[in-house]
C-alpha cells in the first residue's frame, strides 16, 4: 500500500507532529514500506474467539485510598519549561 | 591504577576480602572511562563525585562490619532508568535538561544493596534501535570492532561492560535491547518474566513489553544483579509479588535431564552461516552436558515482528504524547499552544517520529481492526506457541540474532532491514517468559556470537543455569580493549 502526501499529513497531525515536505516524502516512502510489511497478518485465521477475551486474566490493582508521601510541589515542578505561583505555565488554550 | 580484575563476582570477593577498596576500584574505572570512552562513548553522564561519595560509603560500611551483595561495586544504568539528581535523557533532545526527582526501583534497589553507579549509558532515542544509532548525541562503538554498532538499544550499557568500564550495568529490554547487544557485545545479558522487575522510573517505551534487565560478564555476574532487582514494587501495578530466589545459588552447573527445545523457524532463511553452526556447536555442547534436545516448533515466530511494531509504535504513541513541553522536557515556544506542542515535538528524532506515525495510524479509526486489532489477537496466537512448547521442554534454545555486529552507518537509514535484526528476540516479549544472550564463539571477523536460552514464567533461575553450567566448557576471551589489556 502506499501513503499519499494527504495521508501522511493526517497521520503527522494525529500525532501532533509537523513535518517539512522532505518528511512527508521521506516517511511516506518507509511507513508504505512497513505497512506493505505487517500486511502478512492477513494470512492469519484470526476468527478463534478465544483470541477476544484477553482482559481475563488482567485484574485491576487498588490499594487502599490514604494518602502516602508523593513529591514536593518543588520537585515536580523542577523540570518545567515556565511555572508561576507555583504552578506550571502553559499559554492560554480559550479566548478571553 | 588499572584494574586487573574482570568480573563482578571477583570484584565483589576481593572487597569482602579486603585486597581493595571500593574508592580504589571506582577511581579506577573512573579513570578507564577519562582513558578510553572517548574512543567507545558509552557513557552520556559520568556521575563521578556520586561514585566517589558512594564508594566511600560503601568502604565505611564495610569498616563497620556490614556486607551487602553489591558493597562498593561501581556499575552502570542505562540513561533510561532515573537518577535521583543526575540526568535522565533517554537519548533524546527532548529530555536534554531533565534532572530525574527520583530513582528508579530498580536504582534503589542497587544503591540499597551498596553498588555503586558510575553513570548513565547511551541508548537508542527513547530505546527505539538496534544500534544506539538513533541517540540524539552520539553512537557508541563496539568494543570488538570500533566502527561496527554495539547493539540497541541498551548499547552503551553492553559496550562499558564489554570494555571493562563497569562490572555491570542495566538495561531494559522491549524487543530484544538487552538480549542483541549483549551478543554483539559477547556478554550475558536477560529480559526478565515481565513484572519480575518493577518499571518505576523507567521511562515508558511501550508498556506491555518493557522490562528492565542485567548485563553481566558471566552467568553468575548476571545472576547477582537480577537477584537484587527483582522483586515487587507497589508502585508498578504490573509488578509479580512473588518471592525472588537466589539466582546464584541456583548455579549449581547440573543441567542433567533438562529437556532443551529446538525451533527450527528460530534458524530463518537469511542467517549467517557462522552464526549458525556457532549456535549448533553450542547446543550439541549443552547435550554432551546431560540435557536431552528436542525438536519443537513455534510455528508464528515469523509474525512476531509484525505484530511487535504494531503493538510497540500504538502504545510508544500514547507514552509519547506527554512530550508536549508543558511539565516536563524541552519547549519550543509558538504562536499558540499547538504551535508550542508540535515546535517541541519536532525535536523528536526520525525513528521516534516514524514510531509515534505508524502507531497513530495502527489506532485511527478505520484502521483500528486493521491493524493494530489484528497485531493483539495475533499476539495471542504467539503466547499460545510458547505456552505449548513449554508443556515439552524446560528450555528453548536458539541464536539471538541472525548475524554478528553490523558496521555503523550500514542499515541507518533502512528501517525494515535494521528491525529484521530483532526478528529472535522480540517472539518472546510477545509472549510471557524470560530470556538470555550468552557467548557462544566468534565469527571469523573476531565477532562475539550470542546463543538465546528462553524460559517458562520466572524461569530464570534455570536459564541461567544452563548459561552457567554451558559457560564452565569455553574459554573466555576479552576484547583487546577490555580490562588489564591496555597498557
Amino acid at each position: 500500500m502506499s501513503l499519499t502526501h494527504t495521508d501522511v499529513e493526517k497521520i503527522a497531525a494525529l500525532s501532533r507532529l509537523s513535518l517539512t515536505k522532505d518528511e512527508l516524502t521521506h516517511f511516506g516512502e518507509q511507513l508504505s514500506a512497513i505497512l506493505d510489511y505487517v500486511a502478512m497478518l492477513s494470512e492469519l485465521d484470526l476468527s478463534d474467539a478465544a483470541l477476544e477475551d484477553q482482559t481475563a486474566e488482567h485484574h485491576n490493582v487498588t490499594r487502599d485510598d490514604i494518602v502516602l508521601p508523593s513529591l514536593s510541589r518543588e520537585d515536580a515542578l523542577f523540570n518545567a519549561a515556565e511555572t508561576r505561583d507555583g504552578q506550571f505555565f502553559i499559554q492560554s488554550i480559550l479566548e478571553e | 591504577m588499572e584494574p586487573t580484575i574482570s568480573t563482578l563476582i571477583e570484584l565483589r570477593d576481593a572487597l569482602r576480602r579486603g585486597e581493595l577498596t571500593s574508592v580504589a576500584a571506582t577511581q579506577a574505572m573512573l579513570d578507564r572511562i577519562v582513558a578510553i570512552d572517548n574512543t567507545i562513548r558509552s557513557y552520556l553522564t559520568v556521575t563521578d563525585e556520586m561514585a566517589l561519595e558512594m564508594a566511600a560509603t560503601a568502604d565505611r560500611r564495610r569498616a563497620e562490619g556490614e556486607d551487602t551483595p553489591l558493597l562498593g561495586v561501581p556499575v552502570a544504568v542505562k540513561d533510561l532508568l532515573c537518577l535521583a539528581g543526575a540526568p535522565t535523557t533517554a537519548g533524546s533532545k527532548i529530555l536534554e535538561n531533565f534532572i530525574s526527582p527520583y530513582n528508579a526501583h530498580a536504582v534503589d534497589r542497587l544503591i540499597e544493596a551498596g553498588a555503586v553507579i558510575l553513570g548513565k549509558t547511551n541508548t537508542d532515542e527513547f530505546a527505539m534501535g538496534s544500534s544506539t544509532e538513533s541517540s540524539a548525541f552520539f553512537t557508541t562503538r563496539n568494543p570488538w570492532d570500533t566502527e561496527r554498532v554495539p547493539g540497541g538499544s541498551s548499547g552503551g550499557s553492553a559496550a562499558a561492560v564489554a570494555a571493562g568500564l563497569a562490572y555491570g550495568a542495566l538495561g531494559t529490554d522491549t524487543g530484544g535491547s538487552v538480549r542483541q547487544p549483549a551478543s554483539f557485545c559477547g556478554l550475558v545479558g536477560m529480559r526478565p518474566t515481565y513484572g519480575r522487575i518493577s518499571r518505576w522510573g523507567v521511562i515508558a517505551y511501550a508498556s506491555s513489553l518493557d522490562q528492565v534487565g542485567p548485563m553481566g560478564q558471566t552467568a553468575a555476574d548476571t545472576a547477582a544483579l537480577l537477584s537484587v532487582i527483582a522483586g515487587y514494587d507497589p508502585r508498578d501495578s504490573t509488578s509479580l509479588d512473588t518471592p525472588v530466589p537466589d539466582y546464584e545459588a541456583a548455579l549449581t552447573g547440573d543441567i542433567r535431564g533438562l529437556r532443551v527445545g529446538v525451533p527450527h523457524e528460530f534458524f530463518i532463511e537469511g542467517i549467517d552461516t557462522e552464526v549458525e553452526a556457532a549456535v549448533r556447536a553450542a547446543i550439541e555442547q549443552i547435550a554432551r552436558l546431560g540435557a536431552e534436545i528436542i525438536e519443537i516448533s513455534i510455528p508464528h515466530t515469523r509474525y512476531g515482528l509484525p505484530i511487535y511494531y504494531l503493538i510497540a509504535s500504538a502504545e510508544a504513541g500514547a507514552n509519547l504524547a506527554r512530550y508536549d513541553g508543558t511539565r516536563f522536557g524541552e519547549r519550543v515556544t509558538g504562536s499558540d499552544v499547538i504551535d508550542t506542542v508540535e515546535r517541541t515535538r519536532a525535536l523528536f528524532g526520525p525513528e521516534v517520529k516514524r514510531r509515534i506515525m505508524l502507531g497513530s495510524y495502527a489506532l485511527s479509526a478505520g484502521y483500528y481492526d486493521q491493524y493494530y486489532g489484528r497485531a493483539l489477537k495475533a499476539r495471542e496466537l504467539i503466547r499460545e506457541n510458547f505456552r505449548q512448547a513449554f508443556e515439552t521442554v524446560d528450555v528453548i534454545a536458539a541464536p539471538t540474532c541472525p548475524t554478528t555486529a553490523f558496521k555503523i552507518g550500514e542499515r541507518v537509514d533502512d528501517p525494515l532491514t535494521m528491525y529484521l535484526n530483532d526478528m529472535l528476540t522480540l517472539p518472546l516479549n510477545l509472549s510471557t517468559g524470560c530470556g538470555l544472550s550468552t557467548p557462544c564463539g566468534f565469527d571469523s571477523k573476531g565477532l562475539p556470537i550470542g546463543l538465546q536460552l528462553i524460559g517458562g514464567p520466572l524461569q530464570e533461575a534455570t536459564i541461567l543455569n544452563v548459561a552457567h553450567a554451558y559457560e564452565q566448557t569455553q574459554p573466555r576471551r576479552k576484547p583487546e580493549l577490555a580490562l588489564g589489556d591496555i597498557a
